[in-house]
């Protein structure tokens, strides 16, 4: 039913203002099914702003963000549903979202986008498995007849609940954090808190995820055991990544397609290798005119 | 036209009080975060302690001078509410500090409590009421019958407030206190560690608080010549509501804030129901925070992803 | 040991500057309002008396108290705090624990019988009443409040509105349609439930101590109106004769058809109040069983996920406007439910009983109890309201104080005092840790220094 490769999310002339300051400038990009897409770019570049409007967290000034659920093939009515005013449309198990007009939630519990952040944003009172049953809220709220079955204890809700502890043990399984299931999440060491949010953005079921950094303070052992999920997430789910990472070694290693930021504007877009040489980049990390980045790269010996 | 002029004198010397007391939440909430929810009462107590100072001068000193007994009220009345200001942040609030959010908040609540009903206990629940310190008035104008007056009790909250907005100012401004209150607000550790005394400042900075509340309560004393133990409620929540209105943080804001209540709240007593003039300052304030939380001069508070 | 000896008379030293020091600022601190009193003499004129001897005895007492904590209660407190501690729960605290809330539960069902036995018929009314039904309204209210405040981590300053609206839809519609109280007490919760989601709406986007005073002024504004809507409301008069609830149909009174009558008792006012005892207790049981299923339900988990992080919330496709709304909606409801009870109960309302007071107390409460839990929000409850109500009884005291001492007069003084004390020595509450609603293999307390308080 997916097609690798074909279009999941494309984004098209996203600008996003704060006042004077353009943040994201008339970007334009595309991710593909059961890929992972890595967004780079220097400090401040506006990564996290895209994020933050991919996932309706802010409100595009400019611009058409499309996701596609299923068949591709649904994608030739993006134009009528842009023209409808309507935030999405279904045909049967395939859907067309457009994410810039759907608040946040909506954009995760409809157009299944889930998302992590760059400072760790876990419920650290509740227990792990409290975190990863938060997470499957909307499929237990209509399981428990909007709370009105729940409250008398009817068996469909008990059932319900117990498939999502299941599920929740499957993934702490996966993550490694099966033992610590009944600790709370803030008690757990940096490198597990990392794990436990992307475990909980995969309890909502999402067709793509979005992770902020997922690797900033780990150590390198839990960063090469953090590639091993992302790749399995993409393998074994199907599931598309987007990515935002500072670590070379885990953009280099696992994303398909690499789209590199800076000051708000795409400079590249491509496979990591090409994306890898392009003088633009290698620019506007080093912090250089492009002219002189052969010099400095020699000074440094790059 | 003419109850327009005398409302809009009346309402300045309101909010010239209100404003003295928004000083003390907007500076105790710019430094430690907190709502001082027991300002209110501090200012309630000030006007007590005012009347005690006031009748020691009158009938025990025989002081005659209006002039002389005011300006000492105003004194006894500043140290000693400044005095316990100091003692409640020392015991109530200190200990609480950096601790969870609500424990200071449910202190403050309690200290409120506490202060109304210990007035009430020494006191006794009556209202006390003194003969008028200061009486005559200029007549500004007359048409129909209806004199616009402004009393020479109000120039001189006008003018005592003036003067003290100018101190005050002075202090936050330009002297090392007020920077070191600045560095407070901003980041106490950081400013801890570049020197500044960060209890010595939050402890100051109760301590001004507290002698602005208590010219507040001696003008309001002076004003209306009658105090009663409930007193510190109703005008510490409209003075919070002038804070929140100019924006909480900001200093000329709460001063501003103070003179905007005092005026609408007699505008609409003289306009629309006497009844229902808290209804107004309750409003604003829900209004305010719903629709403009940052306040006429606030920083806007941004969420961060 | 010459050190040692050293150290305890440097100690000595300090202790006495201290101790110094605290007396005179205490000599400041009570001079102008203890030192002397404002009376109003014949002439209606203000006089001045001084109470030297009462100054310098406060001033004495705490001077005294100082030392004592230096030489007492702070060594003591050190001992403690360099006790090593207990890495597990010893057996009795365990099985204390598993046979606690049972032994509690207990415990009120048979309460009033306990009092019956032990003071009689006359001297129960007064035992029931005042300490079993004025505590167990509490109780609820504070559970009620528990919702909002300590599950959703919403502040709310103006929680005793929604008391004050089922009180007076209860006494309004029972008056005007003589409709009966079991009819009236579920309309009441959902009027108030009403007003609670109304008044939701508007403050959705507050955080912290923003909301609890735009709380606080919708409170308030209730109670203006209620105060000056006179037509409707009887103003500052309030609304007398409200009908009391009956035995399912039988009345509590002294006629033939009446309760003791039909059960062939002697009419004895007790058996209404027992009745009214059992009633808010079913109540209050009834908002303890939904708030233990809620926590259990998506919505629950939603209420203290929001609290931990309303952004994480959103993130994972939790609409956090109806999380709040239901948080608010459901809180009101069992405030309602509560005020109805309180009409019934009282026969008489006024504005009076729903000033800013009440909701400050059921907040502290809540807070005070450990937010979240219920049994400490119990506990709180009976702290708090029974103690100040105890001050009522403490008419021995007379006998130190002499005759014109009123202990009654001292209960909020003490009541406002307690709240900053207990804050400075728990300030997380009495009860330091939260139950998981859910675990794998066994459940482990959430210690309460990782649970949030909520920002909004």
């Amino acid at each position: 039913m997916t097609i690798a490769g074909d279009i999941l999310l494309r984004v098209e002339h996203l600008t996003m203002r704060f006042g004077g300051l353009v943040a994201v400038d008339d970007l334009s990009f595309e991710a593909r099914q059961g890929e992972i897409t890595a967004l780079i770019g220097p400090n401040g570049a506006g990564k996290t702003t895209v994020f933050n409007c991919i996932t309706g967290f802010y409100k595009p000034s400019e611009g058409r963000l499309g996701l596609c659920h299923g068949d591709a093939a649904i994608w030739s009515e993006l134009d009528a549903l842009t023209d409808s005013g309507k935030r999405g449309i279904t045909r049967g198990d395939n859907g067309l979202y457009l994410l810039e007009r759907m608040p946040d939630y909506l954009v995760t519990q409809n157009a299944r986008v889930a998302r992590t952040f760059q400072n760790i944003r876990l419920f650290p009172g509740m227990t792990v498995l409290e975190n990863l049953l938060v997470a499957q809220h909307n499929a237990l709220m209509v399981a428990s007849g909007y709370t009105l079955f729940g409250i008398f204890g009817l068996p469909s809700y008990h059932r319900a609940e117990h498939a999502s502890i299941e599920k929740a043990r499957d993934w702490l399984n996966r993550v490694g954090l099966i033992h610590r299931a009944d600790d709370p999440a803030g008690d757990l060491p940096y490198g597990d808190q990392r794990r436990l949010e992307i475990a909980r953005a995969m309890c909502t079921d999402p067709v793509l995820l979005c992770l902020d950094e997922p690797a900033a303070g780990l150590n390198p052992r839990e960063s090469a055991q953090l590639n091993e999920l992302l790749k399995s997430i993409g393998n074994e789910h199907g599931i598309s990544i987007l990515l935002i990472e500072h670590d070379m070694s885990v953009v280099m290693e696992i994303s398909d397609h690499v789209v590199v930021l800076d000051y708000g504007i795409k400079i590249s877009d491509g496979a990591p290798d090409v994306v890898r040489n392009d003088p633009k980049v290698i620019a506007a990390y080093l912090g250089v005119p492009d002219h002189e980045v052969e010099k400095v790269g020699a000074e440094i010996g790059l | 036209m003419e109850v327009f002029l005398q409302q809009l004198i009346n309402g300045i010397t309101l909010g010239s009080i209100y404003g003295l007391i928004a000083i003390g939440y907007t500076m105790v909430f710019g430094i430690i975060g907190m709502v001082n929810f027991a300002h209110g009462d501090v200012f309630m107590v000030a006007a007590f302690v005012a009347l005690v100072a006031f009748l020691i001068l009158t009938t025990w000193l025989g002081v005659s001078s209006i002039a002389v007994a005011l300006f000492v009220v105003l004194i006894v009345a500043m140290l000693f509410t400044s005095l316990v200001n100091w003692i409640i942040e020392r015991l109530a609030y200190r200990p609480l500090r950096g601790s969870f959010r609500l424990a200071p908040l449910i202190s403050a609540i309690g200290m409120s409590i506490f202060l109304s009903n210990f007035v009430q206990v020494s006191q006794g629940p009556r209202n006390k009421a003194i003969p008028p310190m200061v009486q005559g008035e200029f007549v500004l104008l007359t048409h129909n019958d209806y004199a616009v007056t402004l009393s020479f009790k109000q120039l001189i909250i006008w003018g005592v407030t003036a003067v003290l907005l100018v101190c005050f100012w002075y202090l936050v401004a330009r002297t090392r206190l007020g920077r070191a209150q600045r560095a407070c607000e901003q980041d106490q550790r950081m400013a801890a560690l570049v020197g500044v005394n960060v209890d010595q400042t939050i402890s100051l900075t109760f301590v001004i608080a507290a002698a602005l509340a208590a010219v507040a309560g001696t003008m309001y004393l002076m004003y209306y010549g009658v105090v009663s133990f409930s007193d510190g409620f109703v005008p510490g929540v409209k003075a919070f509501t002038a804070a929140v209105l100019g924006g909480i943080g900001s200093l000329p804001g709460a001063v501003i804030g103070g003179l905007l209540i005092g005026l609408i709240e007699t505008m609409w007593s003289a306009y629309f129901s006497i009844d229902y003039k808290d209804v107004a300052a309750f409003s604003v304030l829900a209004i305010t925070l719903i629709f403009l939380p940052q306040g006429l001069f606030g920083r806007p508070d941004v969420e961060k992803v | 040991m010459s050190e040692g000896a050293a150290n305890q008379r440097i100690d000595t030293v300090a202790a006495l500057r201290d101790a110094a020091i605290t007396t005179l600022l205490a000599f400041g601190l009570f001079l102008p309002l203890i030192g002397f009193q404002t009376v109003t003499n014949i002439r209606n004129e203000l006089e001045l008396d001084t109470r030297w001897p009462l100054l310098f005895s406060i001033v004495a007492v705490v001077g005294v108290a100082r030392l004592a904590y230096s030489f007492l209660l702070a060594p003591w407190l050190e001992r403690i705090k360099q006790r090593p501690v207990a890495t597990t729960t010893p057996a009795w605290r365990t099985s204390f624990g598993k046979w606690f809330v049972p032994f509690c539960i207990g415990f009120v069902i048979v309460y009033p019988v306990i009092i019956i036995a032990a003071t009689g018929y006359g001297g129960a009314l007064k035992w029931v009443d005042n300490f079993g039904i004025q505590i167990l309204i509490y109780v609820m209210l504070g559970w009620g409040l528990n919702i909002v405040v300590g599950l959703a981590g919403l502040l709310d300053l103006g929680y005793v509105a929604f008391y004050a609206v089922g009180a007076y839809a209860y006494a309004l519609l029972a008056k005007e349609f003589g409709f009966s109280f079991w009819i009236l007490l579920p309309l009441a919760g959902v009027m108030s439930s009403f007003w609670g989601i109304l008044l939701g709406f508007p403050v959705l986007r507050l955080r912290g101590d923003y909301l609890a005073i735009v709380t606080l002024a919708f409170g308030e504004i209730i109670r203006i109106v209620l105060v000056n809507w006179v037509d409707v409301t009887n103003g500052y008069a309030g609304i007398s004769g409200i009908p009391r609830p009956s035995f399912f149909g039988i009345p509590f009174n002294a006629n033939d058809d009446g309760f003791a009558a039909t059960f062939g008792l002697e009419f004895s006012p007790i058996y209404r109040t027992i009745f009214l005892y059992y009633l808010i207790l079913a109540l209050a049981f009834l908002t303890a069983f939904v708030t233990v299923r809620l926590r259990r339900l998506p919505v629950g988990r939603a209420w203290e996920a929001l609290r931990e992080d309303e952004i994480a919330c959103r993130s994972l496709g939790i609409n956090t406007t109806h999380t709040k709304l239901t948080a608010f909606g459901m809180g009101a409801m069992f405030a309602g439910f509560a005020g109805s009870f309180f009409a019934a109960r009282q026969g008489f309302i006024s504005p009076e009983s729903f000033t800013f007071l009440e909701s400050a107390t059921i907040l502290a409460i809540v807070v005070l109890g450990g937010m979240g839990s219920q049994i400490g929000v119990a506990i709180a409850a009976i702290a708090m309201i029974g103690g100040t109500e105890i001050m009522r009884e403490l008419e021995f005291l007379k006998a130190i104080f002499g005759e014109s001492f009123d202990p009654t007069q001292y209960r909020m003084l003490l009541f406002g005092f307690a709240m900053v004390i207990i804050m400075v020595l728990r300030p997380r509450g009495l009860i330091s840790h939260r139950a998981p609603s859910v675990f794998l293999k066994e459940p482990k307390p959430v210690p309460v220094d990782l649970v949030k308080q909520g920002h909004g």
